[in-house]
């Protein structure tokens, strides 16, 4: 009888360890759940930090999803404001959701942004035998007629995803963009997976999401959206060299908590920018199709500052916030 | 030709000591796991991803490990199902409304070895539809757009009125409540509306599935033993001696193959998964067995077919998330975000890039499998002793393990409240004698429905007509409707004799 209690007892035991963690070593947060480009960067810029002995520890990923982030900010921001080793996993759709104040009122001053070491490059897709040829093609298409192209994208409607197609076409003089078709499905590959089905017409979402896809020739990718053609797809054009003004790039990066000290924030600063100059963040980076794209420190800071008074300006153009 | 000669590859990758070690690990662990209530594949595969960075493993190890922990775990949601009413996890939801039965008419015994044949045939089948038609399948995913998914949940949901036989409005209020719950949190189709929320960030994403599974079921369960003081209860089944029911297997043979099939087709469309194969199979079966009155009185085929269909399943969600990168299940993605950690992208040329990564986990698999096969059958005793503790060291122990196993989804304290709250609420339902398995139907599917409808709606500018375009859906239709229609019409004819009041193990 004490035997099969113990059985019982260890095996709880052992669960309950590995589920919430050591509490000495430094945590990552991927506010969301495995598998999607938050648990990537925990564990891709974990696994380096450890790898080029940054921290002492294995870092320890937790995964909080919640609310698009907002379980885990509000978390960080009310429980752990001051512990310096905590880093939580950020992007795009991070600032996208703080400017339009999708976390409960709390504001993107309460966290420390500490820097981006890579950035996902939006991109405009069609399937394979659409007969959008250019980009041009697809927003004269929708000038005509803005119910004939539907665009499928992996976040909620008002995201990320949804923001890239309508500055698009506000660069190219469309303004009725409320009109424009949209679905939010669950993730990049499953809105690719719609359009190369022909249930909608475009697909919008990151550039990595679309790599085995493009390299098996399911889907053409009509427009990169950044300042330059991306390398190693360089025969990929960018929407700016087609005559529409946009760059959208999901940069992958971090917050720390708002308490922490000047020295422990300038230190995460340094130990991101040696995982951004390893060569296997660069490997890993290529393998992944990300974009250079490193601002740590205070220069991130006050870039972050500029991107959310943009995207709340934009927001506000397209009705998702008043 | 050359599916041997790659599966010959993989073999050669996948069978070393080491691997093989780790399979049997995974194996062990995985049914463990999937026994526990409060700790399903997903957060199992989860918790163990840190573990197999952590001593070092290669892709093929890592993989080996945790594909055999993710089929572990589908075996062993049985187990708890069958011996406690308790799903183990929420595939095997169904597996309680015969298992249960069954057990508490003193064939315990028979239903762990029955479930686990039909566990074993229906993965099987998969891996080796897997192999040999994994890319082909593919283009199911394809075919499959909102209207069609709305067809195909519509389906589920018509013939979810056989279900519960006894009492059907008590069931339709059940899966009423379910859909109620599910449309809590933030509407995904515009991305602002927030239902029901009440300002709490915590109810944005909606109610998780695991919270709702573990609370209905499990706490519901410890507050009842509390009340009843243990009498009635459904803890505390004995486990007889452990024969094979030949007869049953080989009764309940066809609805294997059958039930493998539904499942893993569900398991291949992206989104439907393996709690959705094993409610296709279940209802499938019951509705073409000569018995299907005796459904949910403890039927072998109803314990076979659940069972077949969502080892099944779980085989057929690697499809998509091989092929496309597309997860059609909480643990399929939490396997994708291994393979990415790994530097492996899934999508249309894993298999032609990586043959050695895909071949050897599909060795892996047909591995874990026999394991399996064996952990599950002839050495059965071995899981149930850790069930079978006396009622007051294992009742805590079901309440420790939710409340570790639903921490660990989200780390957050708010859905043990959830939690909790879903556990009283379990209790009135049974007290009311309304049955809980259409609550989690409801739940799971109300979501993937009102979504498909949404999104029908929006590309078709409101258009109903839409919902019939293509052929799969009007096939989906068709079924729809026969499936709602059909039980209504047959009771008519067939006039059988009412099943006594008792026979009926579901609810109470």
């Amino acid at each position: 009888m004490t035997f099969k209690l113990f059985k019982a007892l260890g095996t709880s035991a052992v669960i309950g360890l590995m589920a919430t963690g050591s509490v000495w070593a430094t945590e990552c947060i991927a506010p969301a759940n495995p598998g999607g480009g938050w648990d990537f960067t925990c564990r891709q810029i974990g696994k380096l930090l450890y790898d080029l002995k940054q921290v002492d520890q294995p870092v320890q990923v937790t995964n909080m999803a919640g609310a698009g982030g907002g379980v885990a900010y509000n978390y960080v921001v009310t429980e752990r404001n001051d512990d310096p080793d905590l880093i939580v996993a950020a992007s795009s759709a991070t600032t996208t959701r703080l400017a339009q104040n999708a976390f409960a009122g709390m504001t993107a001053d309460q966290v420390r942004f500490v820097g981006a070491i890579g950035a996902d490059p939006g991109v405009i897709v069609v399937a394979k035998d659409s007969p959008f040829q250019t980009l041009k093609d697809l927003v004269e298409a929708i000038k005509a007629d803005p119910g004939s192209v539907a665009f499928a994208g992996g976040s909620a409607a008002g995201g990320f995803d949804h923001m890239k197609p309508l500055q698009v076409l506000q660069a190219g003089g469309f303004t009725d963009i409320r009109k424009v078709k949209y679905i939010a499905v669950d993730g990049g590959a499953d809105a690719i997976t719609q359009t190369i089905g022909g249930h909608t017409q475009a697909m919008t979402g990151d550039m990595s999401e679309t790599i085995g896809f493009l390299k098996s020739g399911d889907i053409r990718i009509l427009a990169v959206l950044t300042d330059e053609r991306v390398p190693g797809f360089d025969d990929i054009p960018t929407a700016k060299e087609q005559g529409y003004d946009v760059v959208a790039v999901n940069w992958r990066g971090l917050y720390v908590p708002k308490g922490i000290s000047d020295d422990q924030f300038n230190a995460w600063a340094e130990k991101l920018q040696a995982v951004a100059d390893s060569a296997e963040w660069k490997q890993i980076m290529a393998d992944n199709g990300l974009a250079p794209f490193t601002k740590v420190g205070a220069d991130f800071q006050t870039w972050i500052d500029g991107v959310i008074a943009d995207t709340t300006e934009m927001s506000k153009e397209i009705g998702v916030i008043q | 030709m050359d599916t041997f000669a790659n599966l010959a590859l993989g073999f050669s990758v996948a069978v070393t000591p080491f691997t093989l070690f780790l399979a049997v690990v995974g194996c062990f662990l995985g049914t463990i796991i999937g026994a526990l209530p409060g700790l399903g594949p997903a957060n199992g595969v989860a918790i163990l991803i840190p573990l197999a960075f952590s001593i070092g493993l290669d892709a093929t190890q890592a993989l080996a490990l945790l594909t055999s922990v993710y089929y572990g775990a589908m075996y062993g949601g049985r187990i708890s199902s069958i011996l406690l009413n308790i799903p183990g996890d929420e595939p095997a939801v169904m597996t309680t409304l015969d298992g249960y039965p069954m057990a508490k008419s003193g064939r315990a015994g028979d239903a762990l070895v029955l479930s686990g044949v039909a566990s074993f045939v229906g993965s099987f089948l998969a891996t080796i539809g897997l192999a040999l038609m994994a890319p082909l399948l593919a283009r199911i995913a394809y075919l499959f757009g909102p209207a069609e998914y709305f067809a195909l949940y519509l389906l589920a949901f018509c013939t979810l009125g056989g279900l519960a036989g006894k009492n059907q409005a008590k069931s339709a209020v059940a899966a009423l409540i379910g859909l109620g719950v599910a449309v809590i949190g933030i509407d995904p189709n515009n991305g602002t509306t927030l239902r029901y929320t009440f300002g709490n960030l915590h109810l944005n994403d909606g109610i998780n599935f695991l919270v709702a599974i573990v609370g209905l079921f499990a706490l519901a369960e410890v507050f009842f033993f509390i009340e009843s003081h243990g009498k009635d209860s459904a803890v505390g089944v004995k486990l007889g001696k452990v024969t094979i029911p030949v007869r049953d297997i080989v009764k309940s043979g066809w609805t294997m193959l059958r039930a493998s099939v539904i499942g893993f087709v569900a398991g291949v469309l992206p989104g439907a998964g393996a709690s959705l194969g094993s409610f296709m199979s279940y209802m499938a079966e019951k509705s073409i067995a000569r018995d299907g009155d005796t459904f949910g009185t403890g039927n072998p085929k109803g314990v076979a077919a659940p069972e077949a269909g969502n080892n099944a399943a779980a085989g057929g969600a690697l499809v998509p998330m091989l092929t496309l990168g597309v997860p059609g299940s909480g643990t399929t993605a939490v396997l994708l975000a291994l393979l990415m950690t790994l530097n492996i992208t899934p999508g249309p040329l894993l298999f032609q890039d990586r043959p050695d990564v895909v071949w050897g986990l599909i060795a892996t698999l047909f591995i874990a499998n026999l394991v399996l096969l064996v952990m599950n059958v002839p050495m059965v005793r071995i899981f149930v002793y850790i069930l079978a503790v006396p009622p007051w060291v294992l009742l805590p122990g079901v309440t420790l393990i939710s409340f570790v196993g639903v921490y660990s989804l989200s780390g957050s304290y708010f859905d043990l409240l959830m939690m909790v709250a879903f556990g009283i609420g379990g209790y009135i339902l049974r007290k009311l004698e309304i049955p809980l398995v259409p609550v989690i139907l409801g739940i799971l599917l109300g979501n993937h429905m009102e979504n498909s409808l949404r999104k029908a709606m929006v590309l078709s500018d409101g258009d109903w007509t839409y919902l019939f375009a293509s052929p799969i859906s009007i096939i989906l239709w068709v079924a729809a409707i026969l499936g709602f229609i059909a039980p209504l019409f047959l009771r008519g004819r067939l006039k059988r004799p009412p099943l006594p009041e008792s026979a009926d193990g579901t609810v109470d």
